[in-house]
């Protein structure tokens, strides 16, 4: 079959908000989606609420939605497009469920619209356990096996099946509370007692453990002839136990012979026939027992995922795209191979030549309570991955990318004899640093057999790290002048880095590189071609590696370096990707050549024809001062990767290197605590008061000066990491002393903190002459919320002209004295119609992909073109809003990840990611906003309404509006107090200090719909932190601002029949 | 304990690494192989005689060597060419490294070597001559005088050099269950080139109990085992020069008993209808080339590994094309129009690579049971 005819139009649903386990390669594959559609001449309909994309570009689809990922919406948009069909696979698990729900509700028989790449029988059978189990067992394809138990005899029953060990799950306990693993009856009966207690349907999921087996996964595409093809086999370092998202993973699989391995492949198709997926891709997980080798079918996803995009970047076989073409009826064969320019077609499985080695990156200190130990629940909130020659190589290399101050293996654990427990409870009970506690356990002496008794990590594996260990032992009694030739082409090839050899031999990096580079040992770029090098190639995705012959062939065109944003982590996600992608798109307008530097495999900035030239390179000095000696581009830009690129803005500018934009400079100017208060003062603005202390006793000085409450942070953080609010002398002690460390080197900046101040963020572009405000965004919640954790609204929905032109006068300053070339940030708090200013950042922030989606043109192109001389004027460039319309943003949180964290708001930033609300009024803009968090907002019944004094004058304004919306109040004494004075009905609750029933029993019996929660200082925090919880489990609506409460009020006038949906396209006329 | 050495094409390019194995020198024709997995049945294939292997995998000797997984009795290749060697595997099939099992067959491999180089090198120059050895036996300009002095493998017939003097019964089945088959209506007679043990496994699966035979049997000696289909195996090095097996392929096609050909078998079979093969640029050596059948349309990813082909022109009316490489659009499959014969270039018993192509033994079974009947 070839390309369908009688399909005109699609309409592809993205995957919304960046969560834990659903990031930016759902951006990757439905941007690969929309443009391979859209080039086959297809209309291509997009609904995704995520405005950080690249996907939502008005130029990638015809029709762009920016609305709620919710089958009530998406009917919405099928009223109005009339899309013939709808490709539900590439915007992960929230795109699938979509369409299920579209499908079950009727929709799509209505609508007479057609499911295409998956078909609701092939998802079902794929999600639903126990058919899963049913139909692979009907191929012979054998699973875990497990059962369900209601009493002690029907456990005892399973587990005589299943054998020990056994793992028990009680049911609809939070977080897995009550279960555990039995490795003897004893403890199995022990068990099994306290679940069926535990579980309120006193019911228990006995599965055979499968802790300690090899994990692999197959990446499968499958055309409508049924050919398929494994695109990519990946084998985890961390075996069964640890989720895949969560393991290190390596591609291809190592491990296996061919004839094992076989039987694997073979399994894959099996499964994706009998399953039924119809085209595209799909992902199939393996276990094997390392001891026998028997083999279980863990799970499969009947759509691109996680690993697909691992795949796509590990191989250069782009997935998402084939897997889009496939699924309107094109076949393998008659799709070309576009990384070996069509020599070889679509329906091959490529060949790789190198090592892929892909670590996840945790974000545990952003949650203390959290339980850091990994488990099947995936905790990562990104991940890198490295290409190397060999693992070691590979291995290391991604190391490096991690942005951890890591250069390598580095030790983490000091104080050796002492440390053996530690080490010993980390091998055991894996947490994000396994790895390096392997590499201790190796330094310390331990045997092989004995870190795998206790990890199970592959020997092979272990190995290749204890090689790592002995070299850098020998090392260590080395010096710079000892080491010739040979040995450093030999360290460079087992992927050291030149900071770690400099480390272990005692000299400096850039002494190393000089003496490296002297020597003659400098690094060959390899292309990715998918064909081991059988084909030549002609596309320039291309790797670092030592070598002999250097593939890269650099032109002689005028060409600019973009450095990427690295690893996704809270503070600093998919916006950033969304940035450098535009710079590099703008580069080539201008008629330079881009070359793009990253090492996030999730990204779309990694795809290979995003950008004229890709390295897939860890983004630290040595490898870019490398990729520039190659080259030898005009310049760098590096105002768009986060901090990522700017933390090497010093070391390329002493090296003469060109750096677009801003000068670097003003990154000090506007960082260093000193200076900034300088230009602040020449300027004659005002900021809040504030200090920076380096011990103690200077810290509580100043603190009494400037007046508490204060917020407290160390100097040059991102995502307000260490952030707190402390209210006291005894809080800040406390901070001082537990959170985090003072000293000289590591100064803690105090600032008065605003009380209820509005919070502003302002964007502006600058050429140097012309400044132009790209947007004023006003905070939902007030200053003291980390702005990345904050909902805000453009334009503004409650400061007067005056106080907006104010704004834009102030910034326009700043950006003159700081001499601005592209773009700038910053973030006002406004109290009492006083302005002050909190901060500068002279770079793109995370808010740029959100104004340029409503103002219809792009900041980053903007700047990216005024950095190399085009000026605002050339570009025409005015920031004009649509009329009548508000744009809310409102940030999306893991706490449901995380059980035991207290979800609550502060300054330190938590969300993963963000959603775009449009709407005619700004409570339609902020309710369709909510929706597209996923968070579901009650239409009637009861608030709860429990408000710290400081907060009680705003009740004034908001039980009126309560009242209004048809809501009953429940309140702890002291609000139910002053809401009766107001005059206004309310029911009493105790507080969960007072005796039961209390708030917690009427929000778990449903007595309670909507939690108005505001509290502060330490002790009211920790006593309040159930009602939160318990809201956060069972999916009550909560807030814990007095302006978020506002902004619901504002919503709940707003009815979802009364919504309007228009395209981007259409906004933006 | 590995020792220094070298590798010197023909062509004069050097590379140094390091020696497992047995310390020696040897010369062969250098190939690549862009197969992830396999490295043990790919070693022990005769097809690779006097030829030296390049794996463009990078790790090589990871799952050891097992029993069951030879696809013969010794490693036929004349040397390994490796950018990393394990000599720590591990795989709970293992049961001795690599290098043991090299030092016990006398053969070497060289590690360290930039593979993906040296395949570049191939690719753009076609094979070529090779001399890989220890440093301490040979020098770099000996090892050049030694690789421009091998004489290729054109016009070489290697298949009765690897062929079993014995022949000799074979009932067991694939893996793992290494079913026993027997023989109902006389055996399938497998012509010896060189073959490979998996194909003994698959015929005795799905045709049953497989008499071998040494590649000069003659015609009048094999039909005296009253076989119910012919198969012609595998093998090392040229096909023109076997014109003793040719000749005798021709009276088979004579009296129309079923013929299946791998490999080697497939050129001979196509030089028996009168087809013309020739000598390729670098062959194809990999584990997923995809193929189509001509007729369904059907894509399946396959195992190759061959340096020598049958020219589409050549052949006569009576052959149709069954199978072409979607890679460069080569012939790879034949199928007689007048009698049970077929044949496929690539490897459908895989043994590395992808098993999709196994039909075609089944396809052989459809004949053999129909042939039976008449």
């Amino acid at each position: 079959m070839s390309k369908r005819k009688d399909i005109k139009s699609i309409l592809i649903i993205g995957a919304g908000p960046i969560i834990i386990g659903q990031a930016c390669e759902f951006d990757y594959s439905g941007a690969q989606a929309c443009k391979a559609l859209k080039e086959e001449g297809y209309r291509v309909i997009l609904v995704n609420s995520n405005p950080a994309t690249i996907m939502t570009d008005p130029l990638l689809a015809d029709a762009t939605y920016v609305e709620p990922i919710h089958w009530q919406s998406v009917e919405k948009i099928i009223e109005k497009e009339k899309p013939d069909a709808i490709l539900p696979t590439m915007g992960g698990q929230t795109a699938l469920n979509t369409a299920l729900s579209l499908d079950k509700e009727g929709v799509l028989e209505k609508h007479g619209v057609i499911l295409i790449g998956a078909n609701r029988e092939a998802i079902d059978k794929a999600e639903d356990r126990q058919l899963f189990d049913e139909t692979m067992n009907g191929i012979g394809i054998e699973t875990p096996n497990s059962g369900i138990a209601h009493s002690m005899e029907d456990a005892l029953e399973v587990q005589e099946r299943i054998g020990f060990p056994c793992i028990i799950r009680p049911s609809f306990t939070m977080g897995g509370t009550g279960g555990g693993i039995a490795y003897n009856i004893d403890e199995f009966k022990g068990i099994c007692e306290k679940g069926l207690e535990l579980s309120p349907t006193s019911e228990l999921l006995i599965d055979e453990s499968l802790i300690g087996w090899k994990e692999f996964e197959m990446e499968v595409v499958r055309d409508c002839e049924d050919n398929c093809i494994i695109v990519c086999s990946i084998e985890n370092l961390d075996p069964m136990g640890v989720h895949t998202g969560d393991s290190i993973t390596i591609a291809p699989a190592q491990t296996l012979t061919d004839k094992e391995y076989q039987v694997m492949r073979n399994a894959s198709f099996k499964i994706l026939r009998e399953i039924g997926v119809d085209t595209g891709g799909s992902n199939v997980q393996f276990a094997i027992n390392p001891v026998n080798g028997k083999m279980v079918v863990i799970e499969m996803n009947p759509r691109v995922s996680r690993s697909s995009a691992l795949a796509s970047k590990a191989t250069g076989f782009p997935i998402a795209k084939v897997a889009a073409l496939l699924s309107v009826g094109f076949t393998l064969d008659e799709l070309k191979n576009d990384i070996t320019g069509g020599l070889t077609p679509a329906s091959f499985e490529p060949s790789i030549d190198y090592i892929v080695t892909k670590i996840p990156k945790f974000a545990f200190e952003k949650f203390p309570q959290a339980n850091t130990r990994l488990t099947t629940q995936m905790k990562s909130v990104g991940e890198v991955m490295a290409i190397g020659s060999n693992f070691q190589e590979s291995l290391q290399k991604a190391l490096c990318s991690m942005e951890e101050d890591l250069n390598g293996l580095n030790p983490v654990v000091e104080n050796l004899p002492e440390s053996l427990d530690k080490i010993q409870y980390e091998l055991t009970f894996p947490g994000p640093q396994r790895l390096f506690y392997v590499a201790d356990a190796i330094r310390s002496g331990w045997s092989l057999e004995k870190i795998y008794n206790l990890t199970k990590i592959d020997y092979w594996f272990l190995d290749q790290i204890y090689e790592i260990i002995s070299i850098e032992k020998n090392l260590q009694n080395t010096s710079l002048n000892q080491l010739n030739k040979n040995e450093l082409i030999h360290l460079k090839e087992k992927g050291f880095s030149d900071s770690r050899i400099a480390e272990m031999i005692g000299s400096t990096e850039n002494e190393f590189r000089q003496v490296r580079k002297d020597l003659g040992v400098i690094p060959v770029f390899r292309r990715v071609d998918t064909c081991a090098a059988e084909f030549a190639t002609t596309t320039c995705y291309m790797y670092s590696t030592y070598g002999d012959i250097c593939e890269s062939k650099p032109s002689s065109n005028k060409k600019i370096i973009v450095l990427g944003s690295g690893p996704n982590r809270i503070g600093q996600g998919i916006e950033f990707d969304y940035c450098c992608v535009h710079a590099s798109l703008a580069m080539q307008e201008e008629g330079f050549e881009s070359i793009m530097v990253n090492c996030n495999p999730e990204t779309v900035s990694t795809d290979y024809d995003v950008s004229n030239r890709l390295y897939f390179e860890p983004i630290t000095s040595e490898k870019i001062l490398d990729i520039i000696d190659n080259e030898s581009p005009e310049g760098v830009i590096i105002q768009f990767g986060g901090q990522t690129p700017l933390k090497l803005a010093d070391i390329l500018s002493e090296k003469g290197i060109k750096i677009f934009g801003t000068d670097v400079d003003a990154i000090d100017k506007s960082e260093d605590r000193e200076r900034f208060q300088e230009l602040i003062i020449k300027l004659g603005l005002t900021q809040p008061s504030n200090a920076t202390v380096k011990n103690i006793e200077e810290a509580l000085h100043k603190a009494d000066e400037i007046g508490f409450p204060i917020v407290v942070r160390p100097s040059y953080v991102l995502g307000g990491r260490a952030m707190q609010l402390v209210h006291n002398t005894k809080e800040l002690k406390k901070y001082l002393t537990e959170a985090v460390e003072v000293s000289n080197s590591k100064p803690i900046l105090l600032d008065s903190y605003l009380t209820d101040a509005i919070e502003i963020d302002v964007d502006v572009v600058s050429d140097g002459t012309n400044i132009e405000i790209g947007g004023i965004l006003q905070h939902i919640e007030q200053a003291g919320i980390h702005s990345g954790d904050s909902a805000c609204s453009l334009p503004p929905y409650s400061l007067s002209k005056e106080i907006q032109d104010e704004l834009s006068t102030q910034s326009i300053l700043i950006a003159k004295e700081l001499n601005i070339i592209g773009l700038m940030n910053v973030q006002f708090a406004v109290k009492d119609n006083e302005i002050y200013i909190i901060e500068v950042n002279p770079r793109a922030s995370r808010t740029v992909p959100f104004i340029s989606k409503a103002i219809g043109r792009s900041l980053v192109k903007i700047a990216s073109k005024a950095m190399i001389g085009k000026s605002l004027i050339d570009q025409r460039f005015n920031s004009k809003l649509p009329d009548d319309l508000f744009f809310v943003k409102e940030a999306v949180m893991p706490f449901d990840k995380f059980p035991l964290v207290d979800p609550i708001l502060g300054p330190e930033m938590k969300s993963t990611g963000e959603v775009m609300g449009i709407g005619a009024t700004f409570g339609e803009a902020y309710a369709k906003a909510q929706k597209g968090a996923n968070k579901v907002l009650p239409r009637s019944g009861s608030i709860f309404v429990s408000v710290k004094d400081s907060d009680k004058k705003y009740l004034d304004q908001l039980v009126p509006l309560i009242v209004s919306n048809g809501f009953s109040m429940i309140a702890t004494s002291g609000t139910a107090e002053y809401i009766q004075k107001l005059n206004y009905p309310v029911k009493r609750i105790n507080k969960v200090m007072e005796g039961r029933p209390h708030t917690v029993d009427s929000l778990l019996n449903n007595e309670i719909d909507i939690v108005i929660n505001t509290t502060e200082g330490a002790q009211s925090i920790e006593d309040s932190a159930a009602i939160r919880q318990t809201a956060l489990r069972n999916k009550i609506f909560c807030t814990t601002t007095m302006f978020g409460a506002l902004a619901v009020m504002e919503a709940l006038k707003s009815q979802e029949s009364d919504w309007t949906y228009s395209t981007l396209q259409e906004i933006n006329k | 304990m590995p020792f220094h050495s070298i590798l010197v094409l023909e062509d004069g390019s050097i590379f140094h690494g390091e020696g497992f194995g047995e310390e020696k020198v040897d010369v062969g024709e250098i190939v690549f192989n862009t197969s992830m997995t396999g490295y043990q049945e790919i070693i022990t294939d005769p097809s690779y005689k006097k030829q030296i292997i390049t794996f463009t995998h990078p790790h090589i000797g990871n799952t050891g060597i097992n029993a069951e997984d030879h696809e013969s009795n010794e490693i036929h290749a004349s040397g390994l060419v490796v950018k990393e060697f394990c000599t720590k595997p591990s795989n709970w099939r293992s049961q001795k490294t690599l290098e043991e099992f090299l030092i016990e067959q006398n053969v070497m491999a060289i590690s360290g070597i930039n593979t993906r180089q040296l395949t570049q090198i191939i690719r753009e120059k076609g094979s070529m001559a090779c001399c890989i050895g220890s440093s301490r036996l040979v020098s770099e300009a000996e090892a050049l005088q030694k690789a421009k002095s091998f004489s290729g493998l054109e016009g070489l017939d290697l298949a009765k050099e690897v062929s079993s003097a014995e022949s000799y019964k074979w009932n067991q089945g694939v893996w793992p269950e290494h079913k026993e088959s027997s023989n109902k209506n006389g055996p399938i007679v497998a012509y010896d080139f060189g073959i490979k043990t998996n194909i003994l496994r698959l015929l005795s699966d799905y045709a049953g109990e497989v008499h071998v035979v040494n590649a000069k049997t003659s015609f009048d000696e094999v039909m005296e085992l009253s076989p119910r289909g012919i198969f012609l195996s595998n093998g090392p090095g040229d096909p023109e020069p076997c014109t003793y097996a040719i000749e005798n392929i021709k009276k088979f096609l004579d009296i129309k008993i079923p013929i299946f050909g791998i490999c080697l078998g497939h050129q001979l079979l196509a030089l028996a209808g009168g087809a013309k093969t020739h000598k390729m640029k670098f062959g194809h050596h990999g584990a997923n080339h995809p193929v189509q059948d001509i007729k369904t349309k059907e894509v399946m990813i396959t195992s190759q590994n061959h340096g020598f082909a049958v020219d589409v022109e050549s052949l006569p009316d009576n052959i149709r094309v069954s199978h072409i490489s979607l890679f460069d659009q080569s012939l790879q499959g034949i199928e007689f129009r007048d009698t049970p014969a077929f044949s496929f270039q690539g490897h459908p018993e895989a043994s590395p690579g992808p098993q999709e192509i196994q039909i075609l033994f089944s396809k052989f079974k459809s004949m053999v049971d129909a042939y039976v009947k008449t």
